[in-house]
């Protein structure tokens, strides 16, 4: 049975043998949040939802979106639960395969997954629990209005003292007319039992336990094992190989060339070794001998090269402009205080601790993949484009991922097992080594910003200059950025300096890059934050003061297309509060110590940190406390998963601080494995970070990037004021500083 | 060549190069899928067993050195699951991907047995060698301070 609602919903319900019912839900979000968002609407009609129920109540719920750690297998169903009245632990959870025409969009990023479905998931509950009391008001001869639901997955008539469960119901629940989505009573939040409480993972049984639930554990009858080398030099094909020998080696059962194609963020070109073993494949490949014909012009690029260009365009006029309002070299002229400061931040690979890996199945004219991916659609759209096989006939299982990190975006892996698939027609697993992922990332493209601004008398920041350098192809200008270096002319302090010149030149670039998590935005976090505490500084004011003055001034019209959304008032919120939660200014700090504190806006999050930071004379940095404040609109769905994401954030941002970095060198990528990109450990992690959330009555927004990029400029201002120096390249190690 | 392994508490040959690492002597041999592997060189702790009832990196562990010794990976911590780290674990929500979080537990399972009342230092020591990309470090300190004042558990083998 269809029932159509009106032109925003719609549900689908099909009656289950044996007396349960499965519904299909097809809901528009009925707020206007995207209108202000850098992401457009969704397509409309595509079901958000898919519940069960039984005859014997329980309850299942599809989750349709990849989990890569962000807890969304969790929390979308959270919604569901609350609103239909059933208890949490009756709640089932099946991941979906990927069926866009099905499910609607699956992906994992862009923190989007909270914003699209808080309004409609809420709605298909509610809808629901109606459907049950309506359906007993009907069994029973009683009026609606005298039954109760108790978040039992049941309904009662208390005159009576009835009750039915939902699964006794479901059957004849399948018959009921639904009740318009749009307009269904939603709980009041006060009476919520469910969202907004602390819910466990939903896979924490079996990971706690060890059973196979990562992509790399799944395992097919008569599955080979594939290992994939690639050029060093992005691009680069097979010139020379000693492949006769490598299939005389123990277990090899296949080792062939892939032609591959010429995007470097899809099926490159390599060499395939297919064994018994994935041990066997990558001992045989110790002994591969493989010359390459990389790109020359690619094969030439390095950090020094890029950094030394960088230094020189410091002079050079910038290739096109972001932004320009009013004149900024004119009030820099009148400027009482004028500062200039050159910052820069390397390459960074994202390096989830579950190396790529996919398994493949090619039978009869169809490819049926298994693999960890944030984009499982995009995966899809790669093989087919590299191999020639109609999307129809590619099948993708959703695999739970040993994280993400905006790397899974990109689904190359995905590809390398397909192409060996192919060929092979056996069911085989391709698995990365580390060396693999470092060398052959989608990285996080570094950038140079000169910057020249000046303050009043007043303390007031007048003028704000930036050249910003970055990767891509000057000819194509703002359209010609590398993937994830770009920026958006509207990034704070625009529109809140008067005089503010914004322009860009770009550098080739023959290494792919991708989005990290709170792409660009940690970056500029760091940059941009950095130097308002130089300019507090400048100016002789408090840098929350500081902060909180720009915010509160004049701001100048969003642009009518493009605009970013930016509300100062939610960031002077979150600004405020976690100067009260932090003590700042108020509190006697230890002998040594200092605060520090950044602001970003990403994602449609408003974030401030401030972090307690001291340094030893041998320049060893400890980080005592951070306190993370947020503004993601009116509720937290899951407050365990979202503490744990703040706490994650801050973790992860000091590893891009202190001691991440990709240098590149003569096209190939230096570093190869943890011991030379170390990430943040337990003895140096904060032993309190501290998560606060400003409820605002706003829609509840995404976590997963917001809460990172504030970390780099808390942690690096405290240390500048901790030292009395300013370090303006990352990761600080460079310049002697390391975790105590 | 056959190597005798005793492997939660299960005796197994298997017939390998011996220097195969334990890691992949585990997975894909035995078909335990519960250690995993992070980084190959010992850096990460992802493929945390105990080998002789001491936590090691298994990805670093030639099966020639592991002959005829026991060997207790994350599936043999407990029968069902009710080890007082696994327990905490859950109670806590320490997971955010849970890539990681075997190992974690492999090496907070060896800290408890020599130290049962560990201190905040004794488990930044402990668990240093163990990454967490995610950052889930405060929850597993956490989560190690309450399994450790819960009442103390023999790892008991689960037969499998």
């Amino acid at each position: 049975m269809t029932t159509m609602l009106n032109r925003r919903g719609f549900l689908k319900v099909t009656a289950l043998a044996g007396g349960g019912m499965l519904v299909a839900t097809y809901i528009d979000p009925v707020t206007g949040l995207f209108a202000q968002g850098p992401q457009g609407p969704q397509a409309s009609f595509v079901p958000n939802a898919f519940v069960k129920i039984t005859a014997d109540n329980v309850v299942t719920i599809i989750s349709k979106n990849p989990e890569i750690g962000q807890g969304i297998k969790t929390a979308l169903p959270m919604i569901i639960a609350e609103e239909l009245g059933v208890p949490w632990e009756r709640v089932r959870i099946e991941q979906a395969d990927l069926d866009q025409t099905k499910y609607g969009p699956q992906n994992a990023g862009g923190s989007t997954a909270t914003p699209i479905n808080w309004d409609p998931l809420r709605r298909v509950g509610a809808s629901l629990r109606a459907m049950f009391v309506a359906a007993a008001a009907q069994e029973w001869g009683v009026p609606a209005a005298d039954l109760r639901t108790t978040g039992n997955a049941s309904v009662t008539h208390l005159a009576s003292n009835r009750t039915a469960t939902y699964g006794q119901l479901a059957a004849r629940a399948a018959t009921m007319t639904p009740p318009d989505m749009a307009t269904v009573p939603l709980k009041a939040p006060a009476d919520y039992t469910i969202i907004g409480q602390h819910k466990g993972g939903v896979d924490n049984a079996a990971i706690v336990t060890g059973k196979p639930t990562f992509g790399i554990d799944l395992t097919l009858p008569n599955m080979l094992w594939a290992v994939y080398e690639k050029s060093p030099v992005f691009g680069g094909k097979v010139a020379t190989e000693n492949l006769a020998h490598i299939r005389t080696l123990p277990g090899v059962r296949h080792a062939f060339v892939v032609e591959g194609t010429s995007d470097t963020r899809g099926l490159m070109p390599g060499i395939a070794i297919v064994a018994d073993s994935w041990w066997q494949a990558q001992s045989a490949r110790r002994q591969l001998k493989v010359t390459w014909n990389d790109i020359p012009a690619t094969a030439g690029q390095g950090s020094k090269l890029w950094a030394q260009r960088a230094q020189e365009l410091k002079a050079e006029k910038p290739a096109f402009p972001l932004r320009v309002d009013g004149n900024a070299d004119q009030a820099l002229a009148g400027a009482a205080r004028v500062v200039e400061a050159s910052y820069d931040y390397p390459f960074l690979s994202h390096a989830p601790l579950e190396p790529q890996n996919a398994t493949a199945w090619y039978r009869d004219g169809k490819m049926e993949i298994w693999a960890p991916t944030q984009t499982p659609q995009a995966g899809r759209q790669l093989v087919s484009t590299a191999l020639g096989i109609p999307q129809e006939n590619i099948t993708i299982h959703i695999q739970r991922a040993g994280g993400g990190f905006g790397r899974r975006l990109t689904n190359d892996y995905m590809g390398e097992a397909c192409a060996i698939a192919r060929q092979i027609g056996v069911p085989v697993k391709v698995l990365w080594t580390r060396e693999d992922d470092m060398k052959h990332d989608h990285y996080r493209p570094g950038g140079f910003h000169h910057l020249k601004a000046g303050v009043d008398a007043s303390g007031a920041l007048v003028a704000w200059k930036n050249h910003f350098i970055s990767y891509g192809d000057n000819a194509r200008g703002v359209q010609g950025f590398t993937n994830s270096g770009n920026i958006n002319g509207v990034e704070f302090p625009a529109r809140f300096v008067p005089n503010f010149d914004f322009q860009a030149t770009l550098l080739p670039l023959g290494v792919p890059t991708g989005a990290l998590r709170a792409p660009r935005s940690h970056a500029f976090s760091w940059v941009f934050q950095s130097f308002l505490d130089e300019l507090a500084d400048a100016a002789g004011k408090d840098p929350i003061e500081f902060r909180l003055a720009i915010l509160s001034g004049q701001a100048m019209p969003p642009p009518a297309e493009g605009a970013d959304g930016f509300d100062a008032s939610r960031m002077r919120g979150v600004l405020e509060l976690i100067r009260e939660k932090s003590g700042w200014g108020t509190r006697r700090l230890a002998p040594g110590r200092a605060l520090g504190v950044g602001f970003q806006y990403s994602h449609r999050g408003y974030f401030a940190n401030v972090a307690e930071v001291s340094v030893d004379r041998n320049n060893a940095v400890t980080v005592h406390k951070v306190w993370v404040a947020g503004d993601i609109g009116s509720q937290i769905v899951n407050m365990s998963a979202a503490t744990n994401q703040g706490q994650g954030a801050v973790i992860e941002g000091m590893s891009h601080l202190m001691n991440w970095e990709i240098t590149v060198d003569g096209g190939k990528v230096v570093q190869s494995n943890f011991h030379q990109y170390q990430p943040t450990r337990m003895n140096q992690a904060p032993p309190e970070i501290e998560v606060h959330f400003l409820k605002t009555s706003n829609p509840p927004t995404g976590l997963g990037e917001p809460a990172l990029p504030p970390t780099l400029p808390a942690i690096a201002n405290a240390i500048a004021k901790a030292t009395g120096k300013r370090v303006r390249t990352l990761p600080l190690s460079k310049a002697g500083y390391r975790w105590a | 060549m056959p190597y005798t392994l005793t492997v939660n508490g299960q005796t197994k040959t298997v017939d390998v190069p011996g220097d195969m690492p334990l890691l992949w002597v585990v997975r894909d041999v035995l078909n335990l899928k519960g250690t995993k592997f992070g980084c190959g060189i010992g850096q990460c702790g992802a493929c945390t067993v105990h080998l002789r009832g001491r936590a090691v990196r298994s990805c670093q562990t030639p099966v020639s050195m592991a002959a005829n010794a026991t060997i207790t990976t994350i599936e043999g911590l407990s029968p069902d699951g009710t080890h007082p780290l696994q327990v905490a674990w859950q109670e806590i929500d320490v997971p955010q991907c849970g890539y990681c979080q075997a190992g974690q537990i492999m090496s907070a399972a060896a800290l408890l047995q020599t130290t049962p009342k560990p201190n905040e230092d004794d488990i930044d020591r402990a668990m240093s060698g163990n990454v967490c990309r995610c950052g889930t470090y405060l929850r597993i300190k956490e989560a190690i301070q309450k399994a450790a004042s819960m009442p103390p558990r023999p790892i008991q083998t689960a037969q499998r």
